[in-house]
């Protein structure tokens, strides 16, 4: 039932090819925030297509795994929505024409992908990987918006297809290298570029259908997509081609290296990926047209067979509950039909001619000699295939045949919706690879076009004649089977000498968060002490530089003119309010301390009433009876007053204290030395009435010209008077329930 | 700390503050008043109460817990904020009818929003001075 929609949509996406290939403009778009340029803008054009026929394609595939891979599991409901909610989001990701709406969807295949990877969340392991793949990721993507929002200014648009005739405006800019940066930062840690590359592996805790789709075929290859198609407006200059090649070079390396020293079969594969979209980002990284239709082909090629082998290795794992390799062995007895799936899966990874991977292999070839200084690319590509070469022996050959392995588990022959993914999957790589007329046309080509923003011929082959990589191929086949022959003793060889578990990226990753985990409870355990008192300084530390910092440099202008003015009364009002203030600061006990503090406050409510302000000495007066009715309850809980505080720190509180009674009295002479157009008095009383409906100017700024305001007010109002609730009620609930017990 | 005096009084003087609370609620408009300060008269004539015959009978005279205030209150805030939303206008534009009602005169949205802070301010005033003299 659930993979319903995604057959739906991948009918719907195949019904698209004809028109993209005939280059129609299908774009839809509805206003969302047009004042700041975000619009839901999507465009369909032959790369997002390819993307969206792999993701929907594959989606409906492992979808219908899944039901019986999890048959019976009691979270499979929340499963499959998870995995259609990462469907969705990379849907939106690939036909996003919004930079963006496409940073959105980025982080939405994330956050899916978070939650995806921690299913089996009983496990530390999961939760641990998942948290780490988020991490990683969700850096990366902050980093895109910084570049996005970069590229939206030098542009003045957000529209992806407007950016994309900017490229010379773009290129030429000052900003341009932090652009590129930026934009590769993210598409290097979602496509898990050396050194981003060890989320990947960690993720193989997830379920092998989540592996297959998010960790082969589609979410790893966002980072390929983001760079392909920005890559008419970053690709071409000298610094692209300098950090975009060597950094898909030395993953292409590692990964293939680091995939022989493993015996698990899923990060064997997990490694071989990563060595995999190193060569896509290598070839987006050396540009040209032959280049570009290398990657869509390899890309293609990658998809439909990875995706079949990881379906496979679920099945592996299902079935004899292990997922090591040298424990494996003689399947093929047992589950015929997997083992021809994985065989022709395995055959195309290792670029054996009729399949698509021999196709996708020989156009990296033919791109890479095309590259003027080729030599090392060469050597790295010749090393990868050899790898690759074993990595299709260990996965394929060696659980599949020769002895029956040693492992738990019963195998038997899995039902249909297991081995139809990988049958079909590997299937269409060896039809596609007989026949490349069936994608050339359709799909490589519009989607190459889109890439190089101009129409292009793309005629796929089989067969090329003998050529200089024919005879490449051949020999990385050759080295291939004799490393798969001493592959035991290359492992324990190389496994002894091999420090990246010691000191690579993911211990850099583990000392990153210790360390920030460390500078956040060095940073809490100073700001908040627990100490009231010190919270109290450090607010009016922080307004007095605040205040202080904003006033100064102005020149002010203090009226003082107006000391006669002062009556009698206001002034013995004043007296006594400092008299009282000076009574709080050395009052020997509690009750005159509340008192002298009512005092102040009683004398302040007058004040307000001798200026005209009836509201607030209305609203003073009756805060100043509730606080003594407050003060009243909790006073005689309260232990007698001592002298809690030194001679010197009282020192230390007075002065904070007297300079910012001082800044305060500045401020507001400053005020009123205002003329009286630059205040805001007089537009509120010129405005309650007519626009307000209201005499009372104080209350209609209340609930009207500033409600929003007060709004925020209630509502911290509210939250306050719950902390108090909760706390007291904690603090009786805890003291009664030893009483209870007893 | 029983007084009969206290007690006796406040028996009366309950439901005269009260009325005031009200009071300086409707007048707020054009007068000095406002939802704010009737909301703190309103929960001094309970607190009065409560000090007078103590939080188990100050909560049997108010009869509803004082939460409940806060929560109708913040909801009526953002009720009488969103209905201009309803037509067409940015968020919290004041609307008011056209006629007066006998007594309240116009009412409008901002009426609506002073009668929530005054629910407000009753119900986190009277909470925190219910949970204090509980124990």
């Amino acid at each position: 039932m659930c993979a319903l929609p995604p057959v739906a949509l991948f009918i719907y996406f195949a019904r698209l090819i004809g028109p993209v290939a005939r280059a129609e403009n299908l774009t839809f778009s509805y206003a969302w925030l047009p004042s700041l340029g975000i619009n839901l803008t999507f465009h369909v054009d032959g790369l997002s297509l390819l993307f969206a026929l792999l993701i929907s394609g594959m989606g409906a595939l492992v979808i219908i795994y899944s039901g019986s891979y999890l048959a019976g599991h009691p979270e499979q409901g929340i499963f499959f929505s998870y995995m259609l909610a990462f469907m969705a989001s990379m849907l939106g990701l690939v036909l996003a024409n919004n930079a963006i709406l496409l940073f959105v969807f980025w982080e939405l295949t994330s956050l899916s992908s978070y939650f995806l990877i921690g299913f089996d969340h009983h496990r530390a392991a999961a939760r641990n990987a998942a948290l780490q793949a988020l991490l990683v990721t969700g850096l990366g993507g902050v980093a895109l918006l910084a570049g996005f929002v970069l590229m939206g200014n030098i542009g003045a648009t957000l529209e992806i297809s407007e950016l994309l005739f900017m490229g010379d405006a773009i290129r030429s800019h000052t900003l341009y290298l932090p652009v590129l940066v930026l934009v590769l930062a993210g598409g290097f840690t979602k496509s898990a570029q050396v050194p981003f590359h060890f989320w990947l592996p960690s993720a193989m805790e997830a379920p092998a259908p989540v592996s297959t789709y998010l960790h082969s075929a589609t979410m790893v290859k966002a980072g390929i997509y983001l760079l392909a198609r920005l890559s008419p407006v970053l690709s071409g200059t000298a610094i692209w081609t300098a950090i975009v090649t060597p950094f898909g070079a030395v993953t292409m390396l590692t990964g293939a290296y680091l995939a022989l020293l493993h015996t698990d079969i899923k990060r064997i594969l997990a490694y071989t990926t990563i060595s995999a979209l190193g060569m896509l980002i290598m070839l987006l990284g050396i540009g040209g047209p032959i280049a570009i239709q290398a990657c869509l082909v390899f890309l293609l090629a990658h998809a439909l067979y990875k995706g079949a082998l990881f379906l496979v290795a679920g099945v592996i794992d299902h079935a004899t509950g292990t997922r090591d390799v040298t424990r494996l062995g003689g399947l093929y007895r047992s589950m015929p039909i997997m083992a021809i799936a994985c065989l022709i899966a395995a055959l195309s990874s290792a670029g054996v001619p009729p399949h698509l991977g021999f196709v996708g292999k020989e156009l990296v070839y033919k791109a890479i000699l095309t590259e003027p200084s080729n030599t090392l690319f060469l050597g790295a590509m010749l090393l990868t295939s050899i790898s690759f070469v074993t990595v299709a022996g260990v996965v394929a050959y060696r659980p599949f045949f020769g002895r029956l392995g040693d492992f738990p588990g019963k195998p038997h022959q899995p039902e249909l919706s297991l081995w139809l993914g990988p049958a079909l999957l590997a299937g269409s790589g060896l039809i596609i690879g007989i026949r490349p007329a069936l994608v050339d046309a359709w799909l490589v080509a519009p989607a190459a076009a889109a890439i190089q923003l101009r129409p292009v011929e793309a005629e796929l082959a089989l067969w090329h004649g003998f050529h200089y990589s024919l005879l490449l191929t051949g020999f990385a086949f050759a080295a291939g089977i004799f490393v798969y022959s001493r592959w035991d003793s290359f492992r324990s060889v190389c496994g002894s000498l091999d420090y990246s578990a010691r000191l690579g990226p993911a211990r850099w990753y583990e000392w990153l968060l210790t360390g920030i985990s460390a500078v956040a409870r060095a940073t809490t355990g100073f700001l908040q002490s627990g100490h009231l008192h010190f919270y109290l300084l450090i607010i009016i530390i922080t307004a007095i530089g605040l205040i202080g910092g904003s006033l100064f440099p102005q020149s002010l202008s203090l009226d003082l003119s107006r000391w006669s003015d002062v009556r009698v009364h206001e002034f013995v009002l004043t007296v006594v309010i400092l008299a009282a203030t000076i009574l709080v600061v050395r009052a020997k006990t509690l009750i005159t301390a509340v008192v002298s503090l009512g005092v102040v406050g009683y004398g302040v409510a007058l004040c307000f009433l001798f200026f005209s302000a009836p509201d607030l000495a209305m609203t003073q007066f009756a805060i100043e009876s509730l606080s003594v009715v407050l003060l009243a309850l909790v006073l005689f809980r309260l232990p007698e007053i001592e002298r809690y505080s030194k001679t010197s720190e009282r020192i230390r509180d007075a002065l904070p204290a007297l300079t910012f009674g001082g800044l305060m009295t500045v401020l507001v002479l400053t005020v009123t030395a205002l003329s009286r157009e630059a205040r805001l008095s007089p537009f509120f009383a010129e405005h309650s009435y007519p626009d307000a409906k209201g005499l009372n100017v104080v209350n209609v700024i209340l609930v009207d010209f500033r409600g929003l305001d007060t709004m925020g007010e209630i509502t911290v109002l509210s939250i306050a008077a719950i902390g108090v609730f909760s706390l007291l009620k904690l603090f009786l609930y805890s003291k009664n329930k030893p009483e209870e017990t007893q | 700390m029983s007084s009969l005096i206290l007690s006796a009084a406040t028996r009366y003087l309950l439901p005269l503050l009260l009325l005031l609370s009200v009071y300086l609620l409707l007048r707020g408009h054009n007068l000095p008043g406002g939802g704010f300060v009737g909301g703190l008269v309103g929960a001094s004539a309970f607190a009065l109460y409560c000090l007078a015959h103590g939080v188990e009978a100050a909560k049997r005279v108010l009869r509803v817990n004082p939460r409940v205030f806060m929560a109708a209150g913040l909801l009526m805030a953002a009720v009488s904020g969103c209905l201009s939303l309803l037509v067409g206008l940015p968020f919290m534009t004041g609307l008011w009818s056209r006629d007066g009602v006998v007594v309240l005169g116009k009412i409008g949205t901002p009426a609506v929003f002073d009668l929530a802070v005054y629910l407000v301010v009753l119900g986190v005033v009277l909470t925190i001075i219910y949970s204090l003299s509980e124990e």
